[in-house]
């Protein structure tokens, strides 16, 4: 069993590949990664634990994970990569000509470990849905995860996705949404106010759960917790707070960086704030 | 010219229920989502008989084509049903990220195509879901001609791996083909052999040019009429092997002109026999309110719109 702190040097790791991912191929998205890393890392290696060796699209006796929110892509991929699905080394290939890591996570390319395209915004909770629903059909007791993005919940088609969950008791699901408070165009409250997400949620029936993103400890326990609420009748919402950016100082709350690399001297800086704990790739 | 009797006007999808009923029973896979259409699309009975497997999304066609897409990680087969232009246009990102890029095993079962719609007019009546299904990777797109073909292909889609688009109508027509012809994807079906002209239809669009064989016929003019009930992949063998001996092309269908089966042909015969081709569908324009056969008649698919097709294309042809 790893530890909170054996957990944060991963993140610390996986936050470097995303770095060094996005000024390699000169594109994608630096900050909502940043900001999600110690989630996504909790989720794998200490929370579903999927067989990374046998991967099979059907998930069957596993857990199973979606991103929604797909230019989250550079910290998934690296995550996928340092938990052993394929090659760390394949992370040089991110966004290039021929690889099976594009831009956004596409199954087309057969990368172990994605079972949905995604980076068209707002479909991937209702898949979520879908999929826990097939998991119950098969009487497979597992849990499907999923992360979406706030600015996401702007995309009409996921309150169609909350209604229906809470209507018909989707309850082996737990979606997360990342919670950082800013999108492409600058703060949510400037772009579209979303108002109070938590009451709109409980409103449509979810169960609700709060957790700041960005403290090993605070996701592991949250995450744990939250496994315990499955299985009661209604779909769970974990409304995770984090800082978009989070670990490079300059890009953090920064929405500038949702989609913006970094150059040669900003990598630097950004690479000395990071300790390099499994080995660059 | 080949007889093909109507043993009794059905709707297709009532042919489409039937079959859904049926691999129900023989395949616990088989999995029917609908949005508040069930009884349009004649799936009570399957929601009936297994309650389980059926789901209901409201109002919601989005989330429903995202939930078809995560059934199949686990195995199952899930149909959607509901109107064409609820299965296409509204929720052609969702089939495009979640279905055809993903590459999963979605049956998009449209009723409702095209203008035999009738009353409910151009809101519903749409004329551009085979152009927006073909243009996908991936996708086979599907529009049988009459009730025990919707069965027969609402059967093999089943077992048929990868995302399906299948088209059917509203209104009873006419019930000719064989009961219990198995269904072959990707087959043109060779109705009646001639060597003037080559009729190629799909979907309603397929008697009325039967009909014109007929009227043809007395003419003294042999029509090859061609069924395309498989749009992708297009029988492009079948078709090539017609004009090569009739060296002249009419397409009909139920749909727009722009995107639709002739356009499809045209783009095979540029490329490897140039031959005339005339096209009846509909030309740049939306639907209205009417009775089918009103419809038909008013925006060029009727069966004298077939005749005059083909003798333009054969004039053409000299």
């Amino acid at each position: 069993m790893l530890t909170v702190q054996e957990l944060e040097k991963i993140a610390s790791q996986v936050r470097r590949d995303i770095v060094r991912m996005v000024h390699g191929s000169s594109s994608g998205h630096p900050g909502g990664p940043l900001g999600s890393t110690d989630f996504l890392v909790a989720l794998y290696f200490k929370i579903m634990k999927p067989d990374q060796k046998n991967f099979t699209m059907d998930g069957v006796g596993e857990d199973l994970f979606f991103l929604s929110n797909g230019h989250l892509s550079a910290g998934w991929y690296s995550v996928l990569a340092r938990y052993g699905y394929f090659d760390v080394s394949e992370l040089r290939t991110f966004r290039k000509l021929g690889s099976r890591l594009q831009g956004h996570p596409a199954t087309s390319e057969g990368l172990p470990g994605i079972r949905m395209s995604s980076g068209s915004l707002g479909q991937g909770l209702s898949v979520s849905i879908g999929a826990a629903l097939a998991k119950k059909l098969n009487h497979d007791e597992h849990l499907v995860y999923c992360l979406m993005g706030d600015g996401e919940l702007q995309e009409g088609q996921n309150w169609e996705a909350l209604m229906y969950a809470a209507g018909n008791k989707v309850d082996n699901m737990v979606a997360v949404v990342d919670y950082n408070g800013v999108q492409i165009d600058g703060p949510n409250d400037k772009v579209l106010p979303m108002g109070d997400l938590q009451a709109k949620f409980e409103a449509f029936g979810w169960q609700v759960m709060t957790m700041y993103g960005n403290d090993m400890t605070e996701v592991v326990e949250t995450l744990k917790k939250a496994q315990w609420y499955t299985g009661q009748g209604k779909p769970l919402m974990i409304l995770m707070t984090t800082h978009m950016g989070n670990g490079v100082d300059f890009m953090t709350d920064n929405y500038e960086w949702h989609g913006v690399f970094p150059n040669e001297e900003q990598t630097k800086t950004a690479l000395a704030q990071l300790d390099e704990t499994l080995g660059d790739y | 010219m080949t007889e093909y009797i109507n043993q009794g006007s059905k709707d297709t999808r009532s042919g489409f229920g039937e079959a859904l009923l049926e691999l129900g029973k023989s395949n616990p896979n088989v999995i029917a989502l609908c949005a508040d259409l069930t009884g349009s699309l004649k799936m009570e009975a399957f929601a009936a008989t297994f309650p389980d497997r059926f789901i209901q999304v409201g109002i919601a066609e989005a989330n429903m084509i995202g939930i078809a897409a995560g059934l199949t990680i686990g195995g199952k087969i899930p149909f959607t049903g509901t109107f064409a232009n609820f299965s296409t246009g509204r929720v052609y990102d969702q089939i495009r990220q979640s279905v055809a890029y993903s590459n999963k095993n979605v049956k998009i079962c449209a009723s409702h195509a095209g203008l035999t719609l009738g009353e409910d007019g151009a809101t519903h009546q749409n004329l551009e879901d085979i152009g927006m299904m073909k243009m996908l990777p991936n996708m086979t797109v599907i529009n049988p001609c009459d009730f025990n073909q919707t069965k027969a292909a609402t059967i093999a889609i089943a077992s048929y791996p990868g995302p399906v688009y299948l088209r059917f109508g509203r209104p009873k027509w006419p019930n000719f083909m064989p009961a219990g012809q198995p269904f072959v994807i990707g087959k043109a079906l060779l109705l009646n052999e001639g060597s003037d002209v080559s009729i190629f239809a799909t979907g309603h669009m397929v008697w009325n040019a039967l009909l014109a064989c007929k009227i043809l016929e007395d003419q003294g003019i042999l029509a090859e009429v061609i069924d395309i009930h498989t749009i992708k992949p297009l029988d492009n063998e079948a078709i090539l092997a017609s004009v090569r001996k009739t060296g002249c092309v009419v397409t009909a269908e139920e749909h727009m002109r722009n995107g639709g089966l002739g356009d499809s042909i045209a783009q095979l015969l540029v490329r490897e026999q140039p031959a005339p081709v005339e096209m009846v569908a509909v030309n740049d324009s939306f639907g209205e309110s009417g009775k089918p056969e009103e419809l038909l008649k008013k925006f060029g698919l009727d069966v004298p719109d077939i005749v005059a097709a083909a003798l333009k294309v054969i004039a053409r042809k000299q």
